[in-house]
């Protein structure tokens, strides 16, 4: 063996010993998860609906979109989610509406009640009628992350900018928070 | 007597009120109509399970790419795979987990305690390493959807002269140290933040990374793969790997007839002269040099990690919580800003600004940590990138620098020895 070769095993002996050492104390510490994916998720209790996921997501319009947890909904006429505070006239007139894209649909069930429906393909989740539904109803808007259009980032870009820390990284069998109760963790997973 | 009576009677009374407060304002009506309330729905992510198949055809692609880089000298067929590879890791995976971005998991899991990384982003960190220990940057080559979407658009390469070359070869440990710090930190994946080609293999993101990603590709018709060679971090460390690799391609197969011809097929620069017999340099002088550079090495470190000691304040600012508790000890007036987010949520979340203050004050002893590490790291590598400067090797063919040579093949197609 000349110098040449030794330098060069030894230099790929050094290497080798590094990355079994670096994966050896990952692995010892018991932080690899085989199970494997996980995936973004907001939890619905500690959202403020600041607005941000409408804007910082990396996709055009953004993967978050709001839910209606219909177990929690009064069907209620005047809507706080739906009509804009101190709206004259309780119709579906764009200006009664507080949906500025108008995504959220409404029907009628029986007399006195609505069914409020979310049309995802144009919500981008402003969060207006979520904060709206909270102030004044019940609560059972809530913006959730939509893992069909998730694109799933190695860091979420909305995650980083959320001031209550909302997001987190959670294991796939998790990935939705969708409220069962009024009051915290009692939340439902819906699988 | 009489009131505990009362009080006895009313607690039940009192409680179920309790009770009703955590109830809706508003209760879900009892319809008459048939009316069935609609459940969410909860769309499944793309792909399920399907990490597993990544990691196997990760690994396919780097074996057949070895296998044609060395065994069978073929080009096409690591055309073939660079294509294979941007339209699957790139169109069809969306880029998300790649190699690149698995450095900053890997740091964290390494860092953090909390953090618990997925065995697919390990193995994507450690694969192309393994392979590269072996038969060089064969990832590189074809296998990463970054590099192959720019190796498909070189167009007319131009030479960048050596000096510009090794000057700008900084960058990439710079680029490694920083994203290792602040993905250590848990301040942010900068790689990923910054990475300029995934928006155009999701044709959808940030507006001004697709341009910036778009410049790269216009400037890489010109300058062969700009974003591997000057910026890429995980490209330095599979820089310093394949440097040790056991079996690296060779350009000849046979004996190198000194026809040139592989020099002019590399886009890369990345093919070394042989020496001539007066070129050789004075010997004693250079173990002179070389002595001095091996000195300066430690006094290099020992400089950057002063530096990086001294930036630690600087660089914090990047972490949220770092970022908050500073604007709220300088600007105490912003509390009243309806419009600042960040201070309203803070304020609201009832958190004391001590508490805010505390946990920054240990985010920055991290950062102190780091730092001076980080300047020690980069202190290190410019020593030894001024040492390899003076250490005189023997070449007596054409053949392909081992660091640099991303095993794309080109030369091997253009090599006229049988």
């Amino acid at each position: 063996m000349n110098r040449k070769t030794f330098i060069n095993n030894s230099g790929r002996l050094i290497l080798l010993g590094g990355l079994v050492y670096l994966t050896g104390s990952i692995f010892f510490k018991r932080k690899v998860s085989a199970s494997g994916k996980y995936v973004w998720q907001i939890d619905p209790f500690k959202c403020m609906q600041c607005g941000r996921c409408a804007t910082q997501c990396v996709r055009d319009i953004s993967a978050v979109k709001c839910v209606h947890a219909y177990q929690l909904c009064g069907y209620c006429d005047l809507c706080g989610g739906y009509f804009k505070p101190n709206t004259h006239k309780l119709n579906t007139g764009a200006e009664s509406q507080l949906c500025p894209t108008g995504a959220l649909k409404r029907k009628f069930v029986e007399e006195p009640f609505f069914e409020y429906k979310i049309d995802e393909k144009l919500c981008n989740a402003c969060g207006k009628c979520v904060k709206g539904c909270g102030s004044f109803g019940n609560g059972s808007l809530q913006l959730q992350i939509r893992h069909n259009l998730c694109q799933n980032c190695n860091e979420c870009s909305i995650a980083r900018m959320c001031p209550s820390n909302a997001i987190s990284r959670v294991p796939i069998e998790a990935a939705y928070q969708i409220k069962g109760d009024f009051k915290n963790p009692a939340v439902t997973n819906p699988k | 007597m009489k009131w505990l009576k009362i009080i006895l009677f009313l607690l039940p009374l009192l409680l179920a009120f309790s009770d009703l407060e955590a109830q809706q304002r508003f209760p879900k009506p009892e319809f008459h109509t048939k009316y069935t309330q609609p459940t969410p729905t909860t769309p499944e992510p793309r792909g399920v399970g399907m990490e597993f198949v990544d990691v196997l055809v990760l690994l396919v692609v780097l074996s057949l790419t070895s296998w044609f880089a060395i065994k069978k000298r073929s080009r096409n067929g690591i055309l073939l795979l660079t294509i294979f590879s941007a339209i699957y890791f790139g169109f069809y995976r969306n880029g998300c987990i790649c190699s690149v971005g698995s450095i900053q998991n890997v740091a964290l899991a390494f860092a953090d305690p909390k953090y618990v990384i997925s065995l697919y982003a390990l193995l994507f960190f450690l694969l192309p390493l393994i392979f590269c220990l072996f038969f060089g940057r064969v990832f590189c080559g074809a296998a990463c959807p970054l590099g192959a979407i720019q190796d498909l658009l070189i167009y007319k390469p131009i030479t960048i002269p050596a000096w510009l070359r090794k000057t700008l070869g900084f960058i990439p440990y710079l680029y490694l140290g920083l994203a290792v710090l602040y993905a250590a930190t848990g301040t942010e994946f900068i790689i990923c933040r910054y990475d300029p080609f995934i928006g155009i293999y999701r044709m959808n993101g940030p507006h001004l990374m697709i341009y910036l990603g778009i410049a790269f590709l216009l400037m890489g018709l010109f300058i062969a793969r700009p974003y591997c060679r000057f910026f890429c971090p995980y490209g330095a460390i599979l820089n310093v790997f394949s440097r040790f690799s056991r079996r690296h391609l060779s350009v000849f197969p046979t004996k190198c007839i000194q026809c040139k011809l592989c020099t002019t097929a590399c886009p890369f620069e990345a093919i070394d002269f042989p020496d001539e017999e007066k070129s050789k340099p004075d010997t004693k002088s250079n173990t002179r040099r070389f002595i001095l550079y091996m000195a300066l090495i430690p006094v290099l470190m020992l400089a950057g990690a002063w530096i990086g000691s001294k930036s630690h304040v600087f660089l914090s600012k990047a972490h949220p919580d770092v970022y908050l508790a500073e604007l709220l000890i300088s600007h105490p007036e912003l509390k009243t800003d309806s419009k600042n987010i960040d201070i309203q949520t803070f304020l609201a979340s009832g958190k004391s600004l001590e508490t805010l203050v505390e946990e920054a004050q240990i985010i920055r002893d991290k950062f102190y940590t780091g730092s001076w590490i980080l300047g020690a790291f980069l202190g290190l590598v410019i020593g030894l990138m001024a040492m390899n400067q003076v250490i005189f090797r023997r070449r007596e063919d054409y053949q392909a620098n081992k660091g640099n040579c991303y095993g794309c093949a080109r030369c091997l197609d253009y090599c006229p020895v049988e």
